[in-house]
C-alpha cells in the first residue's frame, strides 16, 4: 500500500505553524517514513500532482488568492485540518476586521508614520495583486474543514499526535498542556 | 448553629451547611462547578449560566441556588457539559477574543474554561463586532473587545464613599461597561489593581503593564481551572 500523502500551505499566516511542524524534532524522520509530501512550502512543490489524503492549512483568508488556494486544497485533499489560531479564527490578521478596509490601506500607504516617498498618493491597485477581502475569514467559513488544531502556534506535540492519529486511524491523545490558544 | 444538610453530586454523598449556595457547598466537598460571573465575596448574580447543574432533574444555576436536604445534583451530565461548552463558544464568538495578542492570556478564566472543556473551535460563526478600547483613564485601560459583561467589576469595585466606578452603558447587544470619568480619575493604585484582578478576562488592564509572566509559568498553563478544588 502506498503511503498517505500530505499537502500543506500558509494562507494569511506567518509560517509559525510550519515552524511548529519542524519542532517535532527527530520525529521528522519517522514522519517521512510514514507519509509522502505533495504541494507544500516544505518541499517547494507548487502544484498538486495527485489527490492528497491530508491537507494542513495555516492562516485564514484575507484575499482572493487565499480563497482560491483554500478551495484548491478542498478539491485535492480528503481531509483538511485548520492548523493554528489564524486558520481557526483569523488570528492577528483578523484584528483589522473592526477597521474599514479603506482606512487600513490609507494607514499603510498614505498616512502611516513610516510612509515615505509616496508622492503620488497611490494605493496599490494592479489587477495582478490579489484583491483584499472586506474581512479576514476563518477557513471553516469558506470551505468545510474537518479538524481544528488550536494554538499560536499549535504545540508540535499536538500536530504530531494529530498526524499520527489521522495516518494510523487511532484515537488522538489530548493532554491538558497541548491545547493552548497562544 | 447552622443546620447540616445531606445531598448528592453525581451520586457522591456530600454535606454542607443549610443555605449555602451549591457552588460553595460543592467546593467544600472537593467538587468543582465552573463559574465565570461569580466572584468570592460578591453577591451572586447567575448571569453567565456556566455553573448550570441539574437539581432533581431541573436545570438551575449553582451560584444562586442554596443546597437543601436530599438534593440530587448532576454536574457531569452530558447535557450539562454540552450546554457549558456552548456557552463558552458563544462567549468566544460574541466578542473579539484574540488570545495570542492578549495580555491576560494564560491567566484568563474564559480561556481556562475553554481549555478545561477542550474547545478546538466554536461551532458558531464569528461575529467580529466593532468595539473600541477606552484609554481615557490615567490608570486603567478598558478593552470592550474582550469584555464578557459579567458585571464583576460593577459589583465588586467601589470607592471609599461606596460609589460604583464601573457602570453599564447603552442597551441590548450594544451594551458595554464604562468607567465613571470623574470618580475614575481619582482611582488609587490599589483599587486599579483590584479591578484588574476581579476581571475574569483581559478587558481591564493596568496602563503600561502586560506579558509579565513567561509562557509556561502562568496560572492555567499547566493546571486546569478548578483542579485546585478537585485536588484538595
Amino acid at each position: 500500500m502506498s503511503k498517505p500523502i500530505v499537502a500543506t500551505t500558509s494562507l494569511a499566516g506567518c509560517f509559525g505553524c510550519h515552524m511548529s511542524v519542524l519542532d517535532i524534532d527527530e520525529r521528522i524522520l519517522e514522519l517521512i517514513d510514514l507519509v509522502d509530501f505533495d504541494k507544500s512550502p516544505v518541499n517547494d512543490i507548487k502544484k498538486f500532482s495527485r489527490t492528497c489524503d491530508i491537507g494542513l492549512i495555516e492562516g485564514g483568508c484575507c484575499n482572493s488568492e487565499n480563497v482560491h488556494v483554500l478551495k484548491d486544497f478542498r478539491e485535492h485533499c480528503k481531509i483538511l485540518v485548520s492548523v493554528g489560531e489564524c486558520a481557526i479564527m483569523g488570528g492577528l490578521p483578523a484584528m483589522r476586521n473592526g477597521i474599514p478596509l479603506r482606512e487600513c490601506l490609507e494607514e499603510a500607504y498614505l498616512n502611516g508614520p513610516t510612509v515615505q516617498n509616496n508622492k503620488l498618493k497611490l494605493i496599490p491597485n494592479d489587477p495582478e495583486i490579489p484583491i483584499l477581502l472586506d474581512k479576514v475569514y476563518p477557513c471553516h467559513e469558506i470551505v468545510k474543514m474537518d479538524y481544528h488544531l488550536p494554538g499560536c502556534p499549535p504545540r508540535a506535540d499536538l500536530i504530531w499526535e494529530a498526524l499520527i492519529a489521522l495516518v494510523t486511524g487511532g484515537e488522538m491523545k489530548l493532554p491538558y498542556e497541548v491545547v493552548k490558544f497562544d | 448553629m447552622n443546620q447540616v444538610v445531606k445531598f448528592t453530586i453525581d451520586g457522591i454523598e456530600c454535606m454542607a451547611a443549610q443555605g449555602q449556595y451549591i457552588v460553595d457547598a460543592a467546593k467544600e466537598n472537593g467538587i468543582y462547578i465552573p463559574t465565570l460571573c461569580n466572584y468570592p465575596g460578591v453577591k451572586p448574580k447567575g448571569s453567565c449560566r456556566i455553573c448550570t447543574v441539574k437539581v432533581n432533574g431541573r436545570m438551575m444555576t449553582a451560584c444562586t441556588t442554596p443546597v437543601a436536604e436530599n438534593m440530587q445534583i448532576e454536574n457531569q451530565d452530558n447535557e450539562i457539559i454540552e450546554l457549558r461548552k456552548a456557552i463558552i463558544e458563544l462567549l468566544f464568538i460574541e466578542g473579539n477574543h484574540f488570545c495570542p495578542a492578549c495580555e491576560k492570556s494564560g491567566n484568563c478564566e474564559l480561556q481556562a474554561l475553554a481549555y478545561r472543556y477542550t474547545m478546538m473551535v466554536p461551532r458558531f460563526p464569528y461575529t467580529f463586532p466593532q468595539r473600541a478600547v477606552d484609554a481615557t483613564n490615567p490608570k486603567l485601560i478598558k478593552d470592550q473587545n474582550r469584555c464578557i459583561l459579567c458585571k464583576r467589576c460593577i459589583r465588586a469595585i467601589q470607592d471609599e464613599k461606596g460609589r460604583s466606578i464601573f457602570a453599564y452603558h447603552k442597551r441590548s447587544n450594544k451594551v458595554e461597561i464604562g468607567l465613571d470619568p470623574k470618580i475614575g480619575k481619582g482611582l488609587t493604585d490599589e483599587l486599579a489593581q483590584k479591578s484588574v484582578d476581579v476581571c475574569p478576562v483581559g478587558a481591564l488592564l493596568i496602563r503600561g503593564r502586560g506579558f509579565e509572566q513567561p509562557i509556561g509559568q502562568r496560572k492555567y498553563d499547566k493546571q486546569a481551572i478548578g483542579s485546585d478544588i478537585e485536588n484538595m
